[in-house]
């Protein structure tokens, strides 16, 4: 559960959520996409309040669990929901094409690797081309590869003008981030970006820098 | 609610059904197989000709009560639910779609059953195999409606499967086909009456006997509320909003 948290985010860009397992960062994210129950005060999208219809196309979320059927075809999935948005038939090829798909289309998902299968989860939070992406741990359990693939990707899509709000567990993703915000136990630690971590530090690597910030705040982990 | 998207819903379902041929199997078989059963055990008797009507009630009823609920279940705990209610989809979108889907698989179930029935276990329809057939249908459309609420109460398959017995074992029991439900005791022959599968039940004997549809037209809008109410109870319990 969270505690105190009040975080505002730039428009543009990747913020990087990170914690430990437990801090919080899936309830946080949940609460902006307006699906975790028992939230008080205010979560406020895009200028709407968390949850409401009119944000329901306007943001691309990749939950932690896959989110996809795995029954059926990679194109299926991605068509299945392209329908629910009312998307055209070139918005599939289009996510198919950016996810690097191709090869697995018409394979069922229960068929295809981790790195695809997470690719298909992503390829649907990218239809319609969102301004926001939230993505909730996107590169778990996934190759140092297929990690450095996810972020150049990542890195593009910001580059083009979306906002990216990415969960890790990862503490070196910090490096690939703008901004990053930082949690432990349900609290907000910090946010920051990742040049102030170190240098506020004095550590030279991230997971170094984040035992160093939370250990004011209670015993070290 | 946006009918393009139901029926991206009911086509979705319809894929998935599709990828796995010995569910489509089983859905279209285990029907007409447990009615040739009790064909077959009756068959020394008149007895079949009497219980035949309800056996096309019951066993699709009961085959579609279970996969949906199941197929319902498993879509909340993949996360695809929680994904496409972050999506402009209206619940009742998701319930109607889930029911369309299966309400065609059941047409052809139904099909397969009756014609099983009057074929091959000589069950005489004489009054109305068409009229016996629409109610069957209708029947199984039941069964899809109330296993769409009973999976809203299930946080697991252990706990779906035994809603099964759970939700339609008093059905069965009170819905006059062991003994009549004017014979039952006061109080459940009260609740007997207004038990969703009894309605079912009286529907199908009247069709098979030949009576016209206004004898049993009211039994059927009974059904058709019956089906209503689970799917608004269904949207009701539905939350986009989860611990």
């Amino acid at each position: 559960m969270l505690h105190d948290v009040s975080l505002t985010l730039p428009t543009g860009g990747v913020t990087g959520l990170l914690g430990p397992s437990g801090s919080g960062k899936s309830t946080l994210l949940r609460s902006l996409m307006g699906i975790q129950r028992g939230v008080s005060g205010t979560v406020e999208v895009l200028g709407a309040p968390a949850g409401s219809p009119t944000l329901r196309a306007r943001i691309g979320y990749m939950m932690q669990s896959s989110g996809v059927f795995t029954d059926l075809t990679v194109a299926d999935n991605i068509r299945y929901f392209a329908g629910l948005l009312h998307l055209p038939r070139a918005e599939i090829e289009r996510v198919i094409d950016l996810c690097d798909l191709h090869t697995v289309r018409n394979s069922p998902v229960s068929a295809v690797s981790g790195g695809q299968a997470n690719r298909v989860s992503l390829a649907v939070a990218l239809l319609g081309g969102p301004d926001l992406l939230v993505l909730d741990e996107p590169t778990v359990g996934l190759d140092p590869v297929l990690r450095a693939e996810l972020w150049s990707l990542f890195r593009s899509l910001a580059a083009s003008g979306k906002t990216l709000l990415v969960s890790s567990h990862v503490m070196d993703e910090a490096t690939r981030c703008d901004r990053l915000v930082l949690m432990r136990d349900g609290r907000m630690l910090t946010s920051t970006t990742p040049a102030q971590l170190l240098s506020t530090t004095g550590e030279s690597d991230p997971e170094a820098a984040f035992l160093t910030m939370i250990a004011p705040h209670g015993d070290p982990p | 609610m946006s009918p393009a998207r139901t029926l991206t819903v009911t086509l979705r379902v319809l894929r998935q059904v599709r990828r796995d041929p010995r569910t489509v199997g089983l859905l279209l078989v285990v029907p007409s197989l447990l009615t040739g059963l009790v064909a077959w055990m009756f068959t020394d008797t008149d007895t079949f000709g009497d219980i035949g009507p309800a056996m096309i009630a019951l066993f699709p009823f009961v085959v579609m009560f279970l996969v949906t609920s199941i197929a319902t279940l498993r879509e909340r705990r993949s996360g695809t639910l929680e994904r496409a209610l972050t999506l402009p989809l209206s619940k009742l979108d998701l319930l109607v779609g889930y029911l369309l889907a299966f309400s065609l698989l059941a047409v052809v179930q139904t099909a397969v059953t009756v014609a099983f029935a009057v074929w091959v276990c000589d069950l005489d329809l004489s009054g109305g195999a068409f009229g016996v057939a629409a109610v069957a249908v209708l029947n199984a459309v039941l069964g899809t409606a109330l296993g769409l609420l009973a999976s809203a109460f299930a946080a697991t398959e252990f706990q779906v499967v035994q809603f099964m017995p759970a939700f339609v074992f008093p059905q069965v029991l009170l819905g006059g086909l062991f003994i009549a439900r004017d014979r039952l005791p006061a109080v459940l022959e009260t609740v007997g009456d207004v038990l969703p599968l009894s309605y079912g039940f009286d529907a199908l004997d009247a069709a098979a006997s030949g009576a016209g549809f206004t004898d049993y037209g009211t039994d059927v809008a009974a059904i058709g509320v019956w089906i209503v109410a689970s799917i608004v109870l269904s949207a009701v319990s539905l939350r986009r909003r989860t611990p």
